[in-house]
């Protein structure tokens, strides 16, 4: 079956079978392999991608459910060749060792962002509570996005000036 | 790697187009909309349909309104629409308590009121919530719709009044004065299946309790309607001391297996534990007392 869609702002299409899961159209029809694939039962999160804007467990939504839909994956966030804030702040804070969830963590992270500004702990904690860190880095995690969220802020308060 | 079993797949653009695939292709076809209960399923195989419709271009079917005299709920609203209504927190103020316990954020982005209703899983929330609040529902099949109560709708395990060739498209809460009403759910981890959950509703007239609602979900095999606690309840005025009472025979009436999340006395415990919280909050929110 045709299946076409955005995916970080160039058009994609594929022939594909509709059984084809999304986290395996973007890894393997597209070569895209910063998503990853996690848990399979949508539990972990790591799969998450932007679908017109939200976040979505990739491994539980069909590929051509996405027809004509605006996909981003963490391949997409970087802006100009530059790391997004989400990404700068998971560096500054040391929030990954084995790295399996962050694709996941950076893409829930800035969908948080995108929505609320300026988000407290509580807020961060409750947004990423569908993904899962092994490694046990929640708090280095929780502290690279408020990061972030301060760094947006203090960018738009420059841009402003 | 887990994926599906080979399936045919269809985007409907109206309900009746729904419908008439449903009636085209019969009873191995389904209506898939978040898909966050069927994909799972259809991976372990524990659904096999070979027809998918896919209803997610049915933008008509979303919606929270207020119309005579009641709150309509399209059925693919999705969990996160219900969690940040202002319309049902003010008047059904038990969806926000569930809600915001259903699966995680992210989860709640794709499933809909519908998906989650049609599935029936006993542990599911929703089902107890709409049961407590005495919710009707609105089903769709080629010969017209018909409204059934949601004491009519759970049939069976992971089995519901919808049948074949049908589409379920509303949820309809009669607006009754003097509603209070809560849901209390106990879960190993955040975003998981409830140990036990429960959904009470109160409608207290003057002083008295008019009507009751209560449901339980995860401890049996289908949402517990909770008939014999309703009955205790009806027009006397709330208590703490009733609403324990109300509480022993919900565990008493409730019949929860021993799995992985607990034994059975524990979670008959946690049953009646529930009901009694619910019931106090829905009373406390009936008398203003809580928002």
């Amino acid at each position: 079956m045709k299946v076409s869609m955005s995916v970080n702002g160039k058009q994609v299409s594929g022939d594909v079978e509709p059984r084809r899961l999304l986290v395996h159209f973007i890894r393997e029809t597209l070569g895209l392999t910063g998503t990853h694939w996690g848990c399979d039962t949508s539990n972990c999160g790591a799969c998450v991608v932007l679908v017109d804007g939200e976040p979505v467990k990739s491994c539980t939504t069909l590929a051509v459910m996405c027809e004509g839909r605006e996909v981003r994956t963490v391949e997409g966030l970087q802006v100009n060749g530059g790391l997004d804030p989400v990404q700068q702040g998971f560096h500054e804070r040391h929030a990954l060792q084995c790295g399996f969830c962050t694709p996941g963590m950076l893409m829930t992270g800035r969908a948080l962002l995108d929505e609320n500004p300026n988000p407290t702990d509580d807020e961060i904690r409750t947004a990423i509570s569908g993904a899962i860190c092994r490694c046990t880095g929640y708090k280095n995690i929780v502290s690279a996005i408020r990061w972030a969220a301060e760094h947006e802020a203090q960018s738009s308060k420059e841009a402003e000036v | 790697m887990q994926t599906p079993a080979p399936f045919e797949y269809e985007r409907a653009s109206s309900v009746q187009g729904a419908i008439e695939a449903l009636e085209r292709h019969g009873p191995e076809a389904r209506i898939i909309a978040g898909g966050h209960s069927l994909l799972p399923m259809m991976k372990l195989r524990l659904a096999n349909p070979e027809h998918l419709i896919d209803i997610n271009g049915l933008e008509e079917l979303a919606y929270i309104r207020e119309q005579d005299g009641e709150i309509r709920i399209g059925a693919m609203t999705r969990h996160v629409d219900l969690l940040k209504s202002e319309l049902l927190a003010l008047h059904f103020p038990l969806f926000r308590d569930a809600e915001n316990v259903i699966a995680d954020p992210v989860v709640r982005n794709r499933g809909t009121i519908g998906g989650s209703l049609c599935q029936a899983d006993a542990a599911e929330d929703l089902s107890a919530v709409c049961s407590a609040v005495k919710a009707k529902v609105v089903i769709r099949g080629s010969g017209g719709e018909r409204v059934v109560e949601m004491e009519d709708f759970h049939v069976g395990p992971f089995t519901t009044a919808v049948g074949a060739g049908e589409v379920l498209t509303e949820v309809r809460l009669a607006l009754r004065p003097g509603a209070g009403s809560a849901h209390e759910k106990v879960e190993r981890r955040a975003g998981d299946w409830a140990i036990a959950a429960a959904s009470a509703a109160v409608w207290i007239d003057e002083s008295t309790i008019a009507d009751a609602g209560v449901a339980l979900s995860a401890v049996g095999m289908t949402t517990i309607h909770a008939t014999r606690a309703e009955e205790l309840l009806h027009g006397k005025p709330p208590s703490d001391d009733l609403f324990a009472q109300a509480g022993e025979i919900a565990s008493e009436d409730c019949s929860p297996s021993a799995d992985g999340r607990g034994p059975v006395d524990y979670k008959r415990h946690l049953a009646g534990v529930l009901t009694k919280r619910a019931l106090r909050r829905s009373a406390a929110r009936a008398l203003l007392q809580e928002t």
